[in-house]
């Protein structure tokens, strides 16, 4: 039970391996959680590294995300915006293209399989914006799983859309009442659904948030869009680094999925893009930005948290980034300036959706967009040699009735 | 010896169960807190858990949730909370026990949690949600405090672990009655029953009390058989909304009615 010393951790020579055995990255991550789910975390981190292990697993999950998710997704050359921006090449990531239109379904279909392996029947998730919840919808019709996804009455009322595509795939919405009936109360929820219900019940967290081993599990099961992104660099560009890496960061899942492959290429610059909201002094979502460490859902990370350590509401005009934590890598990769985080405000992500559509023919979703937002200003600092690489993580549709509403 | 184990052992001894009762700081208003933990007192309690109210209580289930809430918007403060066991302990000299989420003891700073703690009279901290494993610097800020820091055990928990847990926890172990939330149903009282049974056996260093679920007198007794006795929270928090909503009672009523349920909760119908 004692845990280990971490070591402290430089990039470059040695592999980067964290987390540590307890889950944690320097001092964040670990497990905080009630003892009822202990036993459930240390079983799952048996089950995941055996399946991690086992070729079968790994060729079963490739096979999926080939044939059912659509991967690898394509790495589009932005030609009308690299120049219109007169600097680097830039790419995307077309995270957008998988099945249900974000990253999301590369992680839920890694858990589910592992659920299976571990013969749970009954699956629960929390959701946001809904894209985590219908990712998980639609595993679990695929594989006729039961499923309850917990989401607050506040994003029941402005996803309509979602909602109604996770009861057409068969799952139960169960609107959460409490506290600010958002994302941060629908995982409170399901976690106490979990504590219920630990015995026959998997969780399936959307994102690189919660206790040991989800972090690192999500991550992993996400770094198949960086790994995509080296091998198709090298065939369109002769390379398989780019020179910085672009992607918006809520919970994180996106942005560590790109970035993780390249971590110890201590010459690719990675740049995560928080949500400022309404801007830093107002309402907003920048948890690195203008958090401090602070415990929430199981997890040691930056916390959005008032002066007495309660936490506090985020706001952000994407609901898929309206959450008041961080994955702990995030925390640790900000502390050692490995990974560099900026903002951008809901009117940025407007514009970012604007500047992407209209010159690409690609609506991003609101999540995506705040990481569109910050380009011109990356790029105007590169040579035309250089590249970049956005994470388009997600497609728009979902967000048009917001979009709508204010362009 | 502190003064939670000396008390809990003095019971013992005599062989009388202990009674905890749990309330949540600030509930249902901020001023209302004192007088409660007072009639508490006066009910019999052996010790009290006073509830730092925390915005994301995960252990929780409605009613203790639905006291945080309203204690946070009342504005309580750890401070307050502070505060109100310093007032406490001026008047008695029961335990007192602060539950509540790791959270706001991290950004309170941890040793400085736990030194204030000692010096406003409180003998022990819960934190549901800080798991042996991340327990390090609590443990150690509160052995410097002299204050017990109490573990939690659940159905759960194996046999090797309940050791390792019965190691780290100092003024007792708080065995979970069920895998759930605080103030749900019991449905199976037997299986909670050879549950404890079990566990009295591996708990050795410690007082065993056992919590959740537990509404009445004879729930109590039955579960407290094979432990040192029981803390009951949520069955409080219910009865404090429904004198509280009713405007025709006086306070001083009300404190009365409090007290009278915590004396049966310990005693019996009369």
């Amino acid at each position: 039970m004692n845990k280990e010393k971490e070591n402290p951790v430089t990039f470059g020579p040695q592999p980067y391996d964290l987390p540590d055995d307890g889950g944690h990255f320097g001092p964040y991550g670990g497990v905080y959680v009630p003892e009822i789910l202990i036993p459930a975390l240390r079983e799952l981190v048996t089950a995941y590294r055996e399946a991690n292990h086992d070729p079968e697993f790994r060729s079963r999950l490739d096979d999926f995300l080939r044939t059912y998710v659509g991967r690898p997704t394509p790495l589009t050359f932005a030609e009308r915006l690299t120049e219109s921006l007169g600097g680097p090449k830039i790419y995307l990531k077309r995270e957008d293209l998988c099945h249900t239109g974000a990253h999301k379904i590369n992680n839920t279909l890694g858990q589910i399989l592992l659920a299976i392996r571990m013969g749970k029947q009954r699956i629960i998730a929390e959701t946001g914006a809904g894209q985590h919840g219908v990712a998980t919808a639609t595993v679990c019709a695929r594989f006729g799983l039961d499923c309850i996804v917990y989401m607050g009455t506040e994003d029941v009322r402005r996803q309509r859309l979602n909602v109604h595509r996770m009861r057409v795939l068969g799952a139960e919405v169960r609107p959460v009442e409490s506290g600010s009936k958002t994302l941060k109360d629908a995982t409170n929820e399901a976690i106490r659904d979990w504590v219920t219900n630990v015995k026959n019940t998997f969780y399936i967290i959307g994102s690189v948030v919660g206790p040991h081993p989800y972090p690192a599990m999500v991550r992993d099961f996400q770094a198949v869009i960086g790994r995509e992104v080296s091998q198709q660099l090298s065939l369109h560009e002769g390379r398989s680094e780019p020179d910085v890496l672009v992607a918006s960061v809520g919970g994180g899942s996106n942005a560590i999925g790109l970035f993780y492959p390249f971590l110890d290429q201590t010459r690719v610059r990675c740049i995560g893009v928080e949500a400022s909201g309404e801007g830093l002094s107002g309402r907003h979502a920048a948890t690195l930005t203008r958090g401090s460490p602070g415990v929430l859902h199981g997890t040691l990370s930056y916390l959005l948290q008032d002066e007495d350590g309660q936490v506090q509401l985020a706001h952000s005009i994407s609901a898929g980034l309206d959450y008041p934590g961080v994955g702990p890598e995030h925390a640790f990769l900000k502390d050692c300036g490995r990974v560099e985080y900026l903002t951008a405000s809901d009117q940025d992500a407007l514009d970012g959706v604007k500047m992407l559509s209209s010159l690409e023919g690609i609506i991003p979703a609101l999540e995506t967009a705040h990481a569109v937002a910050r380009l011109p200003e990356i790029a105007g600092k590169m040579s035309k040699a250089q590249v970049i690489v956005l994470n388009c993580s997600g497609r728009g549709d979902k967000d048009m009735g917001i979009i709508a509403e204010y362009l | 010896m502190s003064n939670l184990r000396r008390k809990l052992q003095s019971n013992h001894e005599a062989g009388t169960k202990s009674l905890g009762i749990f309330v949540t700081c600030g509930f249902p208003e901020k001023s209302a807190s004192l007088p409660i933990l007072n009639a508490i007192d006066r009910g019999g309690a052996d010790f009290i858990e006073l509830g730092m109210p925390f915005s994301d209580p995960l252990a929780e289930g409605i009613p203790i949730q639905r006291s945080s809430e309203a204690a946070l918007l009342g504005g309580i403060t750890m401070n307050d909370t502070f505060g109100v066991a310093r007032n406490f302990r001026k008047e008695s000299a029961t335990p007192l026990v602060l539950m509540g989420y790791t959270n706001p003891v991290l950004h309170y700073g941890i040793s400085n949690f736990f030194e204030t703690a000692h010096s406003s009279g409180v003998d022990a901290v819960i934190l549901p949600d800080l798991s042996p494993e991340e327990s390090a610097p609590y443990r150690e800020a509160a052995r410097e405090a002299d204050v017990d820091l109490v573990f939690l055990i659940a159905p759960t928990t194996p046999e090797d672990r309940i050791r390792e847990i019965d190691n780290l926890s100092s003024g007792f172990v708080y065995a979970v009655s069920i895998t759930g939330l605080t103030g749900n149903q019991i449905d199976e009282i037997g299986a909670v029953t050879q549950y404890l049974e079990r566990v009295k056996t591996i708990v050795v260093k410690n007082p065993l009390l056992v919590g959740f679920g537990i509404s009445s007198h004879d729930v109590a007794v039955e579960l407290s058989r094979h432990t040192q006795g029981c803390i009951v929270g949520s069955a409080l928090i219910n009865k404090i909304e429904h004198l509280w909503s009713n405007s025709q009672l006086s306070s001083s009523e009300r404190l009365e009615s409090i007290q009278s349920f915590i004396h049966e909760l310990k005693n019996g119908a009369s």
